[in-house]
């Protein structure tokens, strides 16, 4: 008999559709796997009962034959994405009784198409992390132990900051997730569980109803067990919306239609920057297995240069640490969120705010605030806005003579709970491959290729054109069939 | 770069952070290592380069100065720690 769990979310529109099962047993058997699992703290807010009235509805669409593109798949939502009447805290004590009176525009949509919720799920605070380790309530663990005895003792880390939905869609608990990715919070963590992530180009999903953290650098995108998935989620994600002013008017096409389509032709570039000082062998090996997978399903592989790339991360930080300073400045303990008193109005800020925000969110506020700060700003802020320009320029030359670009996703597997924890800047290096594309607003997608000798997973990516999602599909797809990768973590709820 | 206990003291009066004399020192030592490792971007040269702030250089979309939308004063004050009718409430400001 077929494990209901176990199905992609396209295969279980077929069943739904031929009634092989209903909306209602398929959500039953992953509410189940929601409570099995809760070791792995992939939740913070379950939401059951919504779910089963959200599955009833579903079946009367499909008893009247009037189903929806989703009608019927449960999904766990990121908890950084507002959901009218849900509790949705960032991970944060700041938030941690917020019951926003409004829902996301993304999450709306998703609902729109019939997708089942089946709760919040956990992330690094205020998403600024990539080890799903610094939420409020507790780090998410990964459903993957690898096979290495000497670290059999501790959890590994699903990655971050989309922790819950990477622990969630690999360990069964939800056919898929929303996920948000500002330097790699999708593709990161997606490369560590052995599951698919696609970060949009900037403005192809809406933001709004999404908490801020660095409003340049934000995008919404899904998280599934195939690439045929992520492109169906996607495709009901994205739009414009007139409520987000970066939002773009552009026409979303049909992206399940790019998948099994030929890659011969098309030229991959592989850019030699990436192959950083002490870049760890086995990253480097999966790689260049996917180059050749490539080229042996008849794409031309292509060297490249994208010269600016060491400053990447450094120009991230200042960036992103600049606008989370400015994008948090409205927890202010005055319309909503937790408020600590003071003696006076100001103490009552410094109280709420001290208070509420975790070490590495007042961290990043600190940092934010001193580069932005007078008589610093022109050497860090703007500094930084110059060399993401030269960063884009370099993207945009390379861009202009291939069609998308193959990179490792991240420089390790997933490291286990409490490494990297001392110091932040060892963290930080975590971004290493995945936020140049964020400074230059491009897509990407990270897709599962094998499990490296510790017995856990690794990704690589795909970086493509502004808007050019197609072809990363259909790429992603070519890859993940010669990949095969079809390794399930040791725990499975 | 090195920061000093008075920097960090300030910069988080600046950011309304009430943080706690034991801490500013842990702060200062990563804010300091911080500041270190950005500095690699004095190699890169930018003279003529313009800063980017929005990936498509796009200006932003204007709309029709209509009202199309409110109506939501409860909305608005159901996240509320304190209030009054319907109104926000702070510590007293003014004596």
């Amino acid at each position: 008999m077929t494990k209901l769990t176990d199905l992609t979310m396209t295969d279980a529109l077929s069943g739904l559709t031929t009634k092989k099962w209903s909306a209602s047993e398929l959500v039953t058997a992953h509410i189940e796997a929601v409570e099995k699992a809760r070791g792995l703290n992939a939740f913070i807010t379950e939401t059951p009962d919504l779910a089963l009235k959200q599955a009833k509805e579903s079946d009367a669409r499909y008893a009247s034959h009037a189903a929806l593109a989703m009608d019927g798949l449960p999904i766990a939502i990121k908890d950084l994405y507002c959901t009218k009447g849900v509790r949705t805290t960032a991970a944060s004590h700041i938030l941690d009784r917020f019951v926003p009176t409004y829902e996301s525009t993304v999450s709306q949509k998703l609902l729109d198409v019939g997708c089942v919720t089946l709760g919040k799920v956990n992330l690094d605070e205020f998403a600024m992390g990539s080890g799903g380790t610094s939420s409020f309530f507790g780090p998410t663990l990964s459903p993957w132990s690898g096979t290495d005895p000497a670290k059999a003792a501790r959890p590994f880390v699903p990655g971050g900051s989309s922790s819950g939905s990477a622990a969630a869609v690999s360990a069964r608990l939800a056919m898929a997730a929303t996920g948000t990715d500002t330097g790699g919070s999708i593709r990161q963590p997606a490369s560590f569980t052995g599951i698919v992530g696609i970060k949009p180009t900037y403005g192809r999903c809406s933001r709004w109803g999404i908490v801020a953290y660095a409003s340049s650098l934000d995008q919404a995108g899904p998280m599934t067990r195939s690439v045929a998935d992520a492109a169906l989620m996607l495709k009901h994600m994205a739009g414009f919306d007139p409520k987000d002013s970066t939002s773009v008017d552009k026409d979303v096409p049909d992206y399940s239609s790019a998948l099994g389509t030929s890659v011969k032709g098309l030229k991959i570039g592989i850019p030699h920057e990436y192959r950083i000082p002490g870049l760890n062998k086995e990253v480097d090996d999966f790689w260049q297995k996917s180059a050749a997978m490539l080229r042996d399903a008849g794409a031309e592989i292509v060297d490249i240069h994208l010269p600016h790339t060491p400053y990447s991360l450094p120009v991230y930080y200042i960036i992103a640490m600049g606008e989370a300073s400015s994008n948090l400045a409205r927890y202010d303990g005055v319309r909503y969120g937790l408020r600590v008193t003071g003696d006076n109005l100001n103490n009552m800020y410094e109280n709420t705010r001290g208070q509420g925000f975790g070490q590495e969110v007042q961290r990043r506020i600190m940092m934010g605030t001193y580069v932005l700060s007078a008589g610093y700003y022109d050497a860090y802020y703007l500094k930084a806005q110059k060399v993401r320009r030269c960063i884009r320029n370099d993207f945009d030359s390379a861009l202009s003579k291939v069609d998308a670009i193959l990179v490792p996703t991240s420089p390790s597997t997933a490291f286990a709970l409490g490494e990297k924890q001392e110091d932040p800047l060892q963290m930080y290096l975590e971004d290493v491959f995945t936020v140049p594309l964020n400074l230059a607003g491009l897509p990407g997608i990270s897709v599962p290729v094998g499990l490296a000798a510790n017995g856990l997973p690794l990704g690589v990516q795909l970086i493509g054109r502004a808007f050019d999602e197609m072809t990363l599909f259909k790429l992603a797809a070519a890859l993940e069939k010669a990949a095969a990768f079809n390794s399930k973590p040791p725990f499975t709820a | 770069m090195s920061i000093d206990t008075k920097t960090v003291a300030r910069i988080a009066h600046l950011a309304r952070l009430n943080l706690p004399e034991e801490e500013q020192a842990k702060m200062a030592s990563d804010l300091g290592k911080i500041l270190d490792w950005v500095t690699q971007l004095d190699d890169v040269n930018v003279e003529g380069i313009e800063p980017l702030s929005n990936v498509h250089d796009m200006a932003l979309r204007r709309r029709d100065d209509v009202i199309s939308d409110g109506g939501h004063t409860q909305d608005i004050l159901a996240n509320a720690p304190a209030k009054t009718a319907d109104f926000f409430t702070v510590p007293k400001v003014v004596e």
